[in-house]
């Protein structure tokens, strides 16, 4: 079943928007039908390709956010305000319209409930999409092995996934939050940026040999990971996927 | 046959005379960075520039050296085979004629010597009469590490692989030998406007 | 550390179009200094065309061009590539 996912059709294909949903200011979350798709694993992404009328093309890459569900497809697209082809996704695009993809890809970057755990996510930005499609996929699983996910983002409101990440806590799933630019009132949880310190107090001692996901703009990825590395978990043991610059 | 996305236009300027595009390029206002490594750091109290080779005495320059000789001003279009141009980009240079003055050489080629060992591979003749220079100012600046500072090869009519960053030597040679990317799949002269951009074309 | 380099995760779709089998998870041994390594885990570069790194040495392991319809796989810093999920046809 596994590999079939990963076998899937490898070329270019249709996929027509059927929903969107406002996620936060920045971010939306688009629904796809993908005709065909054969399944994917949490933790894969895919390629998207736009090709205007004069035949110009831009391709992005962007993590898949939901779990298997025939053959629609959920990504989750935060706008960056310089962008090619994010405002595109989040400001332009209307549920009947399309673009193409290819995938899904990636088979180093992916957990399955079956991989077990103790799983730590830690996540900048949007960089906590495909680390959601891990979570989701483990609550369809009704998995219930011990995960701990630190998400950092610039403020609550820019926090993706903020209700659903409540709803699914407690099934031996715990999220903090850390927001690095502005708190609302009352705020008592981290203030700052991910260090080593806050791993330490919110992840796994390295003798539990936690499997660790990190996803975020390039910057975070490399100092979370070396701080992972330094507090003697296993680098093996350490995923890492980097958006880039300023993210996805 | 691919899909059209409605509305999709990216982030295009096009009201420009198109016969400054070469087929296959896109008009862009901004300057994207692209490598094949990590942006290097040479100090300039390190930093030389040689000319090595078939040439009767090799030839170095240290920065401040480099920075004594005469540069000019120029103001260029420059096309990248991503497919991007940028026109009207205006550098400071010396020219690499100024380098090569007085050179004893029967040198066809050059092979153009970066730091990280990228290489790229061009005919003496695409880089003299006034077609080459080595930058070290864009749009009015020191140029950017980013973008190949302290300073670049900059062969304009080429494409932009052509122009190395962070150069640090010319080889002249007397055979073509094929540098980093043309080994690679990109092909050995680059003339983007008779869009040679891979092997073959 | 450069903010612009990505890692081998970026380039999974373009090395799927190519080899059979999911190529992130293929593990490159370098020519450079030995280690072995997820591609997913190799740093990847955006120039003139792609570049992969290796993550502890910073050599080439890799180019990669795309044409439109062709593309150019170097493979000059790898050793190595052993791939752990072959199909071998059974469900």
């Amino acid at each position: 079943m596994a590999r079939a996912a990963l076998l899937g059709r490898l070329t270019w294909q249709r996929a027509e928007v059927v929903d969107i949903r406002v996620e936060t200011a920045r971010a939306k979350t688009l629904v796809f039908a993908v005709p065909g798709w054969s399944g994917h694993r949490a933790g894969q992404h895919v390629d998207v390709r736009l090709t205007a009328e004069d035949g110009y093309r831009a391709e992005r890459s962007y993590s898949i956010a939901s779990a298997p569900d025939g053959s629609r497809i959920e990504l989750t697209v935060e706008r960056l305000g310089d962008g090619e082809v994010s405002p595109y996704l989040t400001d332009e695009l209307r549920p009947g319209d399309a673009i193409e993809l290819r995938g899904p890809v990636g088979g180093y970057f992916v957990w399955e409930p079956t991989d077990g755990g103790p799983l730590l996510l830690v996540a900048g930005g949007s960089g906590v999409v495909p680390l959601m499609a891990m979570l989701r996929v483990r609550a369809a699983a009704r998995s219930d092995v011990e995960t701990r996910l630190l998400l950092s983002s610039r403020s609550w409101d820019d926090a993706l996934y903020r209700e659903e990440l409540e709803g699914l806590s407690g099934t031996g799933l715990r999220v903090v939050h850390t927001l690095t630019r502005s708190q609302p009132p009352g705020w008592t949880g981290y203030a700052r940026r991910v260090d080593a310190e806050m791993l330490a107090e919110v992840g796994f001692d390295p003798a539990e040999r936690p499997r660790a996901y990190v996803c975020g703009p390039t910057p975070f990825v490399e100092s979370v990971a070396a701080a992972l590395v330094a507090l003697g978990h296993d680098p093996q043991a350490v995923r890492t996927e980097r958006f880039g610059p300023t993210g996805g | 046959m691919s899909i059209i996305s409605r509305g999709f236009r990216g982030r295009r300027s096009d009201d420009v005379d198109p016969s400054r595009i070469p087929p296959g390029q896109y008009l862009t206002s901004d300057f994207p960075v692209l490598s094949a490594g990590p942006t290097p750091h040479v100090p300039l109290e390190e930093w030389t520039f040689s000319v090595v080779g078939e040439v009767d005495e090799p030839r170095s320059w240290t920065w401040d050296e480099f920075r004594e000789l005469p540069s000019e001003e120029i103001t260029v279009d420059i096309h990248c085979v991503t497919k991007w141009s940028k026109l009207d980009t205006r550098w400071e240079g010396v020219s690499v004629d100024t380098l090569l003055d007085g050179i004893e050489t029967s040198a066809e080629y050059v092979l153009e010597l970066a730091e990280g060992g990228y290489t790229t591979n061009l005919p003496l003749d695409d880089v003299t009469g006034g077609r080459a220079w080595i930058a070290f100012a864009f749009d009015g600046e020191p140029l950017a590490p980013e973008h190949g500072g302290p300073a670049r090869m900059l062969v304009p009519h080429l494409y932009l692989w052509k122009s190395a960053k962070w150069v640090r030597g010319l080889e002249l040679r007397a055979t073509d030998e094929p540098g980093f990317w043309e080994t690679n799949g990109y092909h050995d002269r680059g003339d983007p406007w008779r869009e040679q951009r891979y092997w073959g074309d | 550390m450069d903010e612009l380099m990505l890692d081998g995760n970026a380039v999974a779709g373009l090395l799927r179009e190519v080899f059979a089998v999911e190529m992130t998870t293929a593990v490159a041994v370098c020519d450079g200094c030995g280690a072995a390594d997820a591609m997913g885990a190799t740093r990847v570069f955006r120039g003139a065309g792609i570049v992969m790194r290796c993550p502890h040495c910073d050599n080439v392991l890799a180019t990669l061009v795309e044409a439109e319809t062709r593309m150019w796989v170097g493979l000059q810093g790898i050793r190595t590539l052993y791939v752990a999920d072959l199909d071998t046809g059974e469900q």
